[in-house]
């Protein structure tokens, strides 16, 4: 994340070979790359002029580039969309009528409790100061230290948290992850779960699985990850182990521990309300711009890549996925199609900040073969009752995505090669950190639950089954009958 | 024959089309209504306000069968249905004057099968 600067410049010259390989491309990529080079060589100039004027002592206004402050700014807001309403409209458009609140409740329910949880203790486990590769401390706790007006250095190793933007910036941006990444569970146990189970699970969870996991890839020292003297080890751009992994994983845990809805298979409704989830499928992709370009942390061409192999993946998979549907079951359809794109952009989440276009392209196509053949084949053979696919979408696919890091990353986009330029070390850490999250995340959630249950019972009664969450943990019903 | 039309709560729904589909008695119309019985109404939360509707959601079911599948029909839809609470519904029988397919143009007994 903090390696920004040298593969920036790189980058405006590898465009050139990709552009001519890619006619069609060259406008696209051409014209944003220009302006943010520009913004890039006027960043130390600027500042110079306005500081004899302005009352900011000059070492903090040559820090805090403005540029990439105001877009990691924005970027939270747009990855803040993606929990409510985007995931949240995405799964409750999915479920029957009777339970949509309840998925609703959940996510925002989640952005509230994990956003104080958060400030408080998460970011500092998370990003504190390492203790021995495997969290952080609790120094950073009630964001003690947390500036807000210079960027983090680590002095050991040089590192930063985002070399150009406020500390607190990265905390904020960072938080929104931390939200979204229990609300992909959801889907696992959409329809069947209590409410307040559901919280207290999710808060367990934040802090066995997510906390750790995100400090071994992601905190500077830990020992997954590449934040360290050495820049060796696994990459994940913008969450593919860090979120998808882990949430995916967690829901095949939560699925298996919980059991079928009543009914399943044979006598599920389908989804209650198609054009809602097509609402949350396209706000998921729209804030997905700024998970995986803000992951950049900054207004630069690294994040201009990133947007470009973010949204040619989603197209892809999305494509993929529907014609497949139309080759197989006759028809394609829209549930299918945003299905596709959900898994692609997922998919290429990790390496969005480390593949070119037809990296992005061989990504996307992967992201919707083979969790459709996972969603159509295999999983009716499993019987197993994941709600709305959290794992088969959002765990197959972190999974692929992040090995396939390790295969098609491009050593002039960001510095690091995969398999077909010639290097197996990067695939390696991959395949290891994938192994290491998953195999953890799903023992940790299956003794989670297990816990949770035995205090509170999470699985909703067969009463409140039948009846709908909404009702019977909210009450409230989303659709009148008359009026 | 007979017309039936049952007014149960919607989520028993599923075990009653099951219990008919035991007994044989595959055809039937189904519809989300509204309604009051005893009950004074549902009580929902609206911004912490408490409002009473006056009229509950109900799923009615309404079927036509010969004569000598009756009892069937009504103990299938009383299996069903029943939860024991306030509120289970009730079952409703009418004399059918007449059937006809449109299909086929079919008449009588011969056509509700």
């Amino acid at each position: 994340m903090s390696l920004m600067f040298k593969p920036m410049l790189i980058l405006a010259l590898a465009v050139m070979p990709l552009c001519a390989q890619t006619p069609t491309l060259t406008p696209a990529t051409a014209t944003p790359t220009a302006p943010t080079a520009q913004t890039v060589a006027a960043a130390p100039i600027v500042p110079a002029a306005v500081a004899p004027t302005s009352v900011v002592p000059a070492a903090e206004v040559k820090v805090i580039d403005s540029g990439d402050t105001a877009w990691v700014m924005i970027a939270t807001a747009l990855v803040f969309l993606m929990t409510a309403p985007g995931l949240a409209l995405f799964y409750g458009g999915l479920v029957r009528r009777k339970n949509i609140l309840s998925v609703l409740m959940q996510c925002m329910g989640l952005m509230f409790v994990l956003s104080l949880l958060w400030v408080i203790f998460g970011y500092s486990l998370s990003f504190g100061p390492d203790i021995h590769g495997l969290i952080g401390s609790s120094a950073w706790f009630g964001l003690n230290g947390v500036s807000n007006t210079h960027p983090f250095k680590d002095v050991a190793t040089g590192l930063t948290y985002g070399a150009t933007i406020p500390h607190s910036l990265f905390m904020l941006y960072q938080m929104m992850f931390a939200v979204i990444t229990p609300a992909l569970i959801i889907g696992a146990y959409a329809e069947r779960v209590r409410f307040a189970p559901f919280l207290a699970f999710s808060v367990l969870w934040s802090f066995a699985v997510y906390y750790p996991v995100c400090h071994w890839i992601w905190g500077i020292g830990g020992f997954l990850g590449s934040m360290n003297a050495s820049g060796k080890g696994a990459v994940d751009f913008a969450g593919g182990i860090v979120v998808h992994v882990t949430a995916g994983v967690s829901a095949l845990g939560a699925a298996i521990f919980l059991g079928k809805r009543k009914g399943f298979p044979d006598k599920m409704s389908p989804p209650h309300n198609l054009p809602l989830a097509v609402i949350g499928a396209g706000l998921l992709w729209f804030g997905w711009f700024g998970f995986n370009a803000g992951s950049a942390l900054g207004a630069n061409s690294l994040a201009v890549t990133a947007m470009i192999a973010t949204h040619v993946a989603g197209a892809t998979a999305g494509l993929t996925w529907a014609g497949l549907d139309w080759i197989i079951n006759r028809k394609p359809t829209m549930l299918g199609a945003i299905t596709g794109a959900i898994g692609g952009l997922a998919t290429i989440t990790p390496a969005s900040g480390y593949v070119d276009v037809w990296g992005a392209i061989a990504i996307g196509f992967l992201a919707g073969l083979i969790p459709f053949l996972f969603v159509m084949v295999i999983k009716p053979r499993l019987n197993l009752d994941d709600t709305l696919d959290a794992w088969g979408v959002h765990g197959v696919g972190g999974i692929i995505g992040s090995i396939c890091v390790g295969v098609f990353a491009n050593p002039i986009i960001n510095g690091r090669a995969g398999l077909i330029y010639g290097d197996a070390s990067l695939f390696v850490s991959q395949l290891k950190a994938v192994g290491i999250v998953a195999v953890y995340s799903l023992v940790a959630t299956y003794l989670l639950m297990k816990l949770v249950d035995v205090t509170m019972h999470v699985r909703a009664s067969d009463h409140e089954e039948r009846v709908g969450l909404d009702l019977t943990q909210h009450k409230e019903s989303a659709y009148t009958v008359i009026d | 024959m007979k017309y039936l039309t049952a007014i149960i709560q919607p989520d028993r729904l599923d075990d009653v089309l099951d219990e008919l589909s035991k007994r044989d008695i595959h055809l039937v119309t189904v519809s989300q209504v509204m309604g009051r019985g005893r009950q004074k109404g549902i009580a929902e939360v609206y911004r912490s306000h408490k409002e009473s509707g006056g009229l509950l959601r109900k799923v009615k079911i309404e079927t036509a069968v010969n004569d000598e599948f009756l009892p069937a029909a009504l103990e299938a839809i009383k299996i069903g249905a029943r939860t024991g609470h306030v509120g289970d519904g009730k079952i409703f029988v009418f004399d059918l004057d007449q059937v006809l397919r449109i299909r086929t143009g079919e008449e009588g007994p011969v056509a509700i099968g």
